[in-house]
């Protein structure tokens, strides 16, 4: 039954390399941020709000602190610091003040020494709400009550919109938007609220450290904006929290913002105990950002022979009820509103609303892959009004390096949309399966719903593209540290700190194929991911932490090396890369006000086979192939895995992942409730890359983990549209849209 | 109360609350973290066991009803130090990305293979219908399971 454990092979750039958390992972020791204990630990349990806007009139919370096991029980006045934390904003309370504005706001929390004692001390806690009318629809949200009066993102560089509730406002005019085509087609897109689904759930342990001060591990995709938020608003020195990073579940944007840090570091302050936080599915749903929903409405205008003339969106984004990175979300939705193609005249209007939603902020694609759903969707309209193959089409218009996006920046480095285009239309999907199959090789599957009657073939096609990197100047670098010595026997032995968060992408695999790469050694040890041993490394978002990490051990290993053989010393020594600056759009114009106002731009092209029962309203995805710009591949399985995990994100969110609620209640927070892709929904997905590599990128690389999720959710529908006949303009797809309903 | 189980070819003995799954029980008060609590209501295997040699989601077993039962974990699956033929399969082929379905995807694999040495394409998928991963997108899964059975 076993086979030997092979030693770990791990190579240099380009090469594949075997994760070095694999075996690990697969004998169940890999401690994850719920796996985590300490003598004398507590749990944490975080009270909610049952409703989604309501006025706080009183918190008792003293049958909850007489409740067996309890050792304490806090409230928003027990902050010790500042009341009020935000990714970018400041405009989320700890916890809840005198108001909730969405379902599941944290409100007070509790410790008590078995997870049952806390959640049974935490229905003790008693909350006397006034409800208010909550602001559920998007489009009204500008005409009512403001739920942050103090307009938190205004005056930050941002196009001044007076109306209530608007999180960010952003034209792009580019050209003569009013120039007409020959022919106009216009459409208005929908896209349900996605979620992230990461398989492990918020988590992590507070540890106090006698001091003042805490250790908190825990899953982020970012450890010194945590530690840069929670300080503040434990009242100590960033110095005095300490975050180190414990082995993350998933993360796909979900991350990014707070979860337990603040609170379990709350709690662990007061009790001098360490604390344990784990969410339940259910609160992890209720307790994280989402991706934005977004209604869409775009016209494209083109020449008879189907040369884009002008393209005209307005996109809106529903923020929910905080800011989180929504204002980065709607400049992005903007930015690819056009698509990966050559427009000479634009009107993009772009607006993000405060509601009283679910709050949503960063999820892979960003804004990105609600834009390409409807531009695809678009292209395919235009397509058949003007009689023209959709792939052609495609390539007739495609975005290449040098040419002027809408918001006038110029494409510098490498985009090579027309190549991913040609190449992906060229492979070849299998042909249709013969009848009669088994069940499960046919729309609904074990469900024995069809024996093939009904059931019709289509075949889709979509382009999307996406930046890499943090945009419109933000200062975006990451740090990384060497200590370089000679071993007894003369080899070179490297230690590299860094604090980008492996969050199952494999920048460990990154990080440790640089040195290798640059030292030329094989004795790489990568130190565990902590704030307090090397600067920051930004987030593990927006496609960038390859290419950030890649950049920062590069230079560090190289100014080791240096220093080592012009000193023959131990080095330890700390580097800081930054990639190209960029500058903000203009406020009024949206236009570029420097060079760039993205870094980079990935994209990908994806061609779908997906099999309808049209009476049904039933599908099944039967084949994907996709090819993929991805500049330089570090780690070639890597990347395939990349590809292969965003499609199917791409895909749950083209058939069956929504979050659903009901004045702005999720009502179904389960994963019975909230279906993602089974081994049964993902087909063989096909892909093939395109390794042209980016002038301005260490080794050329580029980021892979978000134009395929970008691209599959618009490819899927396109292939039940072809399929069905119909316009689908809404995803998830429901079998209702399918028939017709 | 208190309960006697073996586990990994153990004889355990352990005090829990009636309430408690054996979810719980393994991971907090056994030490072997290694099944996963990614829902805890049935619906993705990351918690997948072998309880008297049948495949269960162990969040959904009480750890009073595993009293006098035998439980293996993914912990337990290696032997003489050397991994399973599924783990070796799942870490060659590029099967793990955050790695938090693994164990569950592990343990439902090595019993599929013990039912069934060759299983086809859409055997495979069915037998793995009830674990979720949310990285990869299954088909490195499907690969290590093929090289698994393959060896
Ligand atoms: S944790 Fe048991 S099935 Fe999900
Ligand atoms: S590898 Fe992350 S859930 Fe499967």
């Amino acid at each position: 039954m076993s086979a030997p454990a092979r030693e770990v092979v791990l190579g240099r750039i380009g090469e594949v390399s075997r994760r070095s958390d694999a075996v690990p992972k697969v004998t169940g020791e890999f401690a994850y941020s719920s796996d985590l204990h300490a003598a004398g630990m507590l749990w944490g349990h975080t009270v909610r709000s049952p409703q989604a806007h309501a006025r706080i009139v009183g918190i008792d919370t003293s049958r909850a602190l007489t409740m067996p096991g309890v050792h304490a029980v806090l409230t928003h006045d027990d902050v010790p610091g500042e009341k009020l934390y935000g990714l970018e904003f400041r405009d989320q309370p700890v916890l809840a003040i005198d108001r909730v504005r969405y379902f599941g706001e944290p409100v007070a929390l509790v410790a008590a020494e078995h997870p049952e004692q806390a959640r049974r001390a935490a229905e003790q806690v008693r909350v006397e709400y006034e409800l208010l009318e909550p602001i559920v629809d998007p489009e009204r949200a500008t005409e009512q009550a403001p739920l942050h009066p103090d307009r938190p993102t205004m005056g930050r560089g941002y196009r001044d919109d007076e109306r209530p509730n608007v999180v960010r406002s952003l034209v792009i005019r580019h050209g003569d938007p009013d120039a007409r085509g020959d022919v106009s087609v216009s459409g208005v897109y929908d896209v349900g609220i996605q979620d992230q689904a990461f398989l492990g759930p918020e988590s992590g342990l507070a540890v106090p450290d006698g001091e003042g001060g805490v250790d908190v591990y825990v899953a982020t995709q970012w450890l010194h904006v945590d530690r840069d938020q929670g300080a503040p608003c434990l009242g100590v020195a960033p110095g005095q929290v300490r975050i180190r990073l414990a082995g993350v579940g998933g993360a796909f944007g979900g991350r990014e913002d707070l979860s337990m840090q603040i609170h379990g570091s709350m709690l662990a302050l007061h009790t001098n105990r360490p604390v344990k936080i784990v969410y339940s599915r259910e609160e992890s749903f209720v307790g994280h950002i989402h991706r934005h929903p977004a209604r869409i409405l775009s016209e494209h205008r083109a020449t008879r022979e189907g040369r884009l003339v002008c393209v005209r969106v307005r996109v809106l984004l529903d923020g929910g009820a905080y800011a989180s990175s929504s204002t980065a979300v709607t400049s992005n939705a903007a930015s690819f509103a056009c698509g990966p193609y050559k427009v000479d005249n634009a009107l993009v209007e772009s607006l993000c609303v405060y509601t009283n939603n679910p709050p949503c902020g960063a999820m892979r694609g960003f804004g990105a892959v609600q834009s390409c759903f409807a531009h695809e969707a678009q292209m395919d309209k235009l397509a058949a009004a003007l009689d023209i193959d959709p792939v052609e089409l495609r390539l007739l218009n495609a975005l290449e390096s040098g040419d002027v996006m809408p918001t006038g920046q110029v494409i510098a480095g490498k985009l090579p949309v027309a190549e991913v285009i040609r190449r992906c239309a060229a492979l070849t999907p299998p042909e249709p399966e013969e009848l009669p199959r088994d069940p499960l090789r046919l729309p609904g599957g074990s469900g024995n719903t069809t024996r093939g009657e009904g059931v019709r073939r289509g075949v889709g096609f979509a382009v999307g593209f996406k930046n890499i990197g943090y945009s419109e100047g933000f200062d975006d670098y990451t740090a990384a540290r060497v200590r370089l010595h000679r071993t007894a026997d003369g080899e070179l032995s490297a230690e590299v700190h860094c604090a980008a968060a492996e969050v199952g992408q494999g920048v460990a695999n990154v990080i440790l194929q640089t040195a290798r790469t640059e030292l030329e050694t094989e004795d790489v040890v990568l130190a565990a991911a902590t704030t307090s041993a090397v600067g920051s490394a930004g987030s593990a978002s927006a496609s960038r932490m390859t290419w950030m990490a890649a950049g920062a051990v590069q230079l560090a290993c190289r100014d080791a090396l240096a220093e080592h053989r012009r000193t023959g010393s131990d080095v330890d020594l700390e580097r800081t890369y930054r990639h190209p600056r960029t500058t903000p759009l203009d406020p009024e114009t949206g236009q570029v006000t420097g060079e760039r106002a993205h870094v980079a731009y990935a994209c990908a092209a994806m061609r779908v086979v997906a099999e309808v029962d049209v009476e049904l309203g039933l599908t099944r995805v039967v084949w994907i192939g996709t090819v993929q710009d991805v500049g330089r591949a570090v780690n070639p399985s890597a990347v395939e895995g990349q590809i292969e995990g965003g499609t199917a994100q791409g895909l749950g969110l083209a058939l069956m992942e929504e979050i659903q609620t009901r004045d702005g209640l999720i009502t179904n927070a389960s994963f019975t409730d909230y279906l993602i892709p089974t081994t049964l929904d993902m087909p063989p997905v096909a892909s093939e890359l395109v390794e042209d590599a980016e002038p301005d990128a260490p080794y050329g690389v580029k980021g892979v983990g978000e134009p395929p999720t970008v691209v599959s959710t618009a490819a899927v529908v396109s292939a039940l549209r072809a399929a069905t006949g119909r316009e689908l303009a809404r995803v998830p797809v429901r079998p209702d849209d399918i028939v017709g309903l | 109360m208190n309960i006697e189980l073996r586990v990994n070819g153990e004889p355990r003995e352990l005090e829990v609350w009636e309430g408690e799954s054996l979810l719980f029980a393994l991971r907090e008060r056994l030490g072997l973290p290694g099944s996963k609590n990614a829902c805890e209501q049935g619906e993705c295997g990351s918690c997948s066991v072998m309880l008297d040699g049948k495949l269960v989601c162990s969040c959904l077993v009480l750890a009073a009803q595993a009293q006098g039962h035998d439980v293996v974990t993914v912990e337990g699956l290696a032997e003489d130090g050397n991994l399973h033929r599924v783990q070796e399969a799942f870490a060659e082929t590029g099967a793990v990305q955050c790695g938090f379905c693994t164990p569950g995807f592990v343990v439902a694999t090595a019993d599929l293979l013990a039912r069934n040495a060759d299983p086809s394409e859409d055997e495979l998928r069915e037998a793995l219908s009830g674990n979720l991963c949310r990285c990869t997108g299954y088909a490195k899964i499907f690969d290590a399971v093929r090289l698994a059975a393959s060896r």
